[in-house]
């Protein structure tokens, strides 16, 4: 129980400071860490599995992958002047309505848990076993499996596309 | 079956005509035409006669062709019954037609091809459609007919339609019909709502055992509704404005439908209906008085027109004003006795004034003619014989139509109406003789230039300062005018001994119920009448001469003394003016300042328009939503997903 | 032990600071960003009712979230490339062409 709170507590902070820094590669640095609390989370759900995905995939590809963006880029910090010729509904005011909405969107939610039944712990289950998960993979959802992988040819392809320089200048 | 050919074969001709007529030549055109009438012609002589054959009681053959409408209770079906009253019609409808085609073919020969293939096929179209209606079972039936003719009579007066006059005096026919036409149709609604049925039999079985009406009640205002339309289709008081402008068609189109045939729509409706109109006593009473007003009415407008058309117009209003004074007074036998004499001498007279002016190339003042009698020898000895039937002269038909209608309306007690009809056979004898005189004896008058009657023909002026040899008509029409003289004189003798009146009588009263009729006069008077009709005919026959031919220049003293009279007459009373501004400006004037401009342009425009600024205003505002900015539309993307879920959770 | 409901509320909470990432910053990257947050947030409810069901759906499911993820964050990345060459900010409100 109280890897729970530690876990929580690390998520939910790391993921308010993501959104509140300026720079983004604190931002980015800042999210790896939320990623790693998940994973702490998963462990403690009995998904060994779906929490060491979660460090290599998410924490170590995708994340080094916004990283190396944002190097790229030399994302600068973000400008907090704003022209007067912005649009009013981009200025801050109607921003922070969309923020405000999130607020009401998860006291909502919130509420509608807590409304809920109390379910009590779990069960003790059987924990999943990578060969559990590998051999549903490739019976039963063995179309999606390969469904995905096209899809990941369609990204691949797609960002170099998309990402290139144009030549024909 | 063979009646169903009747109409049919003038209406295949009609077809035909009209598809390829443009293509063929004029001669085939005329063929097809009158080849059309003529057979359906030999059909009517056919049915009629395979309709003697049965015994008087029971004459009626009736051929349901289809059923038409059947919607509840209510069951009408295309059904054409041919009886004594139908098979004179059909006679004179197809047989007359027949004489008008072939008379057509010469009278319209400078026409072109396409033109002439165009007027032979409204011709067979209306010989069709009069069938139609005079062979129908039912009210249904017979409008359709009645329509169509209506209409017919649009496309043949304004046949020459370059011609503005022509082009609205069809206009004027069809909007008078139309008129006449609504009181009709509310007359039949009236008879449906009444009865439940528009079977001619079935009304005449549903209402013969009824008293008739003491009081103006039901039945009465029904048959004054179809009385309005018989006013405007046989030009009556107050809706017979059109007919003297329908001059503006070809001669041969006033011979058929503005004298034998469709004009007597209207006698012929009152007489199917005896039985339903013999219930309404009022109406009837009101049939007479315009009837015998109309007669005198037209009859001294008659006495002062110039153009030759124009007095055979109102002389034929007249005519038809004395079928409806017998209709009035109960004596459908003569009306319709009438009718079928009058078609004869009235179309004569016609195709003679056709002929007169087709050999003056166009010239239609009477002014302007005089001594064509040795030019013009065929046309003026047949014009004169239908000049002296329809005066009344004894031996010709119009003697004993005329002397019957008189002797009934006597005979009813209705002496007014009887001085009265008995003044307007002086006029008849006199305005008609004028005619004669003015036309065709005395000195020959000439006018520096004439109107033509075809537009397409424009006569140079030096063609006319000489005085060609006139040429008289040419065979078809002579042969139309000799066979319409010699029926004006022996059709007459059909009526002997009440044979007519016998004829028709089972189409006069109820299926199986007694006989009906006007009352007959009794021995000594009959004859008495009879010889008054005699001395009034030869009165007017002789004050005619004396005015118009052998002192004409008393003529023109009269003329001047009554001035303010002869100006009167001349302009028509000036009713046509009256109506224009008591009834067409007021309804212009509305039309154009109050329900255009006022209604339409302000109130509706504007509220189009202004659907179309607010939408146009609208979107002017709403566009600017579209910043492009992902971020605003993600806002209210998300937005909404906050209230349905909301919305859901709430519940 | 933690129930059910603790984590679908902790899940909640994170779908929401997502959301309110994607709104509230200015820098295109950290938008994608607050979109990793909520898919990682998503991913932790699946996970917890796979579990309180006693299947592995619910990590199968996960695995072919981040699967998509990593895709879709791959092409989101050279879409902002290409963007940034275009116009050298990362602002979105720099990209504003398709208005009226």
């Amino acid at each position: 129980m109280m890897l729970f709170y530690v876990f929580a507590v690390v998520a939910v902070g790391a993921s308010l400071l993501v959104i509140a820094q300026r720079n983004p590669i604190y931002s980015v640095l800042l999210l790896i860490g939320s990623f790693g609390a998940l994973s702490g989370l998963y462990v403690l759900l009995d998904a060994p599995f779906v929490a060491v995905i979660q460090i290599i995939v998410y924490a170590g590809a995708i994340m080094v992958l916004f990283l190396f963006v944002v190097m790229l880029l030399n994302a600068p910090h973000e400008e907090t002047e704003h022209d007067e010729r912005v649009h009013p509904l981009l200025r801050p005011g109607p921003m922070r309505f969309g923020a405000l909405l999130a607020i009401v969107l998860a006291v909502e939610l919130v509420w509608a848990l807590t409304k809920g039944s109390e379910s009590g712990p779990f069960a003790n289950g059987a924990v999943s076993s990578v060969a559990t998960i590998g051999r549903l993979l490739f019976t039963e959802y063995a179309f999606a499996f390969e469904v995905t992988s096209i899809l990941i040819i369609a990204a691949m392809v797609g960002a170099v596309v998309l990402a290139r320089r144009e030549e024909w200048r | 079956m063979l009646l169903l050919l009747i109409p049919l074969l003038p209406f295949l001709g009609f077809l035909v005509n009209a598809s390829v007529g443009r293509r063929i030549a004029k001669g085939a055109s005329g063929v097809v035409a009158c080849g059309a009438i003529v057979a359906s012609f030999a059909v009517s002589a056919i049915a009629v006669a395979n309709l003697l054959r049965f015994a008087p009681e029971s004459r009626a053959i009736v051929a349901p062709i289809y059923t038409w409408i059947s919607s509840g209770d209510f069951s009408v079906g295309f059904t054409l019954r041919l009886d004594p009253l139908s098979a004179v019609m059909i006679l004179v409808v197809t047989g007359i037609g027949s004489l008008i085609h072939v008379y057509s073919t010469s009278y319209m020969h400078e026409e072109r091809a396409s033109e002439y293939a165009r007027y032979f096929s409204y011709l067979n179209l209306f010989a069709a459609f009069m069938l139609v209606l005079v062979l129908g079972a039912n009210f249904l039936v017979m409008f359709v007919g009645w329509e169509g003719v209506g209409l017919c009579s649009y496309l043949l007066i304004g046949f020459w339609y370059q011609k503005k006059t022509a082009s609205d005096a069809g206009k004027k026919a069809f909007i008078v019909n139309r008129i006449g036409d609504w009181g009709f149709v509310l007359g039949v609604l009236g008879l449906f709502v009444r009865f439940g049925t528009l079977d001619f039999q079935q009304i005449a079985r549903a209402v013969a055992p009824l008293a008739p009406d003491a009081t103006f009640g039901t039945v009465s205002l029904i048959t004054l509704l179809l009385f309005v339309g018989a006013t405007g289709k046989s030009a009556q008081i107050p809706l017979y404005i059109w007919l003297p402008d329908a001059m503006e068609g070809p001669t041969p189109v006033s011979a058929l439908i503005h004298a034998a045939t469709m004009v007597t729509a209207g006698v012929y409706m009152i007489g199917r209906n005896a039985v339903l109109f013999s219930h309404a006593p009022q109406t009837l009473m009101i049939v007479a008085i315009i009837g015998c007003a109309t007669a005198f009415f037209a009859g001294t407008i008659g006495l002062v027109q110039n153009d030759i058309k124009r007095v055979l117009a109102y002389s034929t209003v007249s005519q038809l004003g004395y079928m409806f004074l017998a209709m009035g007074v109960g004596a459908y036998a003569a009306g319709v006795f009438h009718l079928y004499t009058h078609a004869f001498f009235k179309a004569l007279l016609f195709l003679g004034s056709g002929a007169v002016i087709h050999a003056l190339h166009g010239e239609q003042d009477l002014r302007n003619m005089g001594g064509l009698k040795n030019e013009l020898p065929i046309t003026y000895w047949t014009f004169l014989v239908g000049a002296l039937a329809i005066a009344g002269v004894p031996g010709l038909a119009g003697f004993f139509s005329k002397d019957e209608i008189l002797a009934r309306t006597y005979g009813s007690g209705h002496t007014i109406l009887w001085a009265v009809g008995l003044l307007t056979a002086l006029l008849t004898a006199i305005y008609m003789f004028r005619l004669v005189y003015m036309a065709f004896h005395g000195p020959r008058h000439e006018k520096a230039h004439a109107a033509p009657a075809h537009p397409e023909e424009e006569e140079p002026a030096a063609h006319r300062a000489e005085q060609p040899h006139l040429h008289d008509a040419p065979p078809a029409m002579a042969i139309a005018l000799v066979v319409l003289a010699i029926g004006s004189v022996v059709a007459g003798y059909a009526g002997l001994g009440g044979r007519f009146e016998h004829f028709l009588e089972p189409s006069f009263t109820a299926p199986g119920a007694g006989g009906i009729g006007a009352e007959v006069v009794e021995g000594g008077a009959e004859t008495t009448l009879m010889l008054t009709s005699i001395v009034v005919a030869f009165l007017g026959i002789g004050i005619a001469t004396y005015f118009f031919l052998k002192n004409t220049r008393a003529a023109s003293a009269m003329a001047a003394r009554f001035a303010g009279l002869r100006l009167l007459l001349q302009n028509k009373y000036y009713v046509d003016d009256i109506y224009d501004a008591t009834i067409v400006q007021p309804i212009r004037i509305t039309s154009e300042s109050g329900l255009w401009k006022g209604v339409d342009v302000n109130v509706i425009d504007r509220i189009v328009n202004g659907v179309g600024r607010t939408v146009a205003g609208s979107s002017e505002i709403l566009r600017r939503l579209q910043t492009g900015s992902v971020r605003a539309y993600a806002v209210s993307l998300f937005f909404g997903v906050v209230l349905i879920l909301g919305y859901y959770l709430w519940r | 032990m933690p129930s059910l409901n603790d984590y679908l509320v902790l899940s909640a909470i994170l779908f929401a600071i997502g959301t309110a990432g994607v709104f509230v910053r200015r820098n295109v990257i950290t938008i994608l960003l607050s979109i990793e947050i909520m898919l990682n947030a998503v991913n932790l409810s699946f996970v917890a009712f796979g579990r309180a069901l006693g299947s592995a759906d619910g990590q199968i499911i996960v695995f072919f979230v981040m699967t998509v993820a990593a895709a879709e964050a791959a092409v989101g990345l050279a879409i902002v490339i290409s963007l940034f060459r275009h116009r050298e900010s990362l602002n979105p409100d720099a990209f504003t062409e398709l208005k009226w």
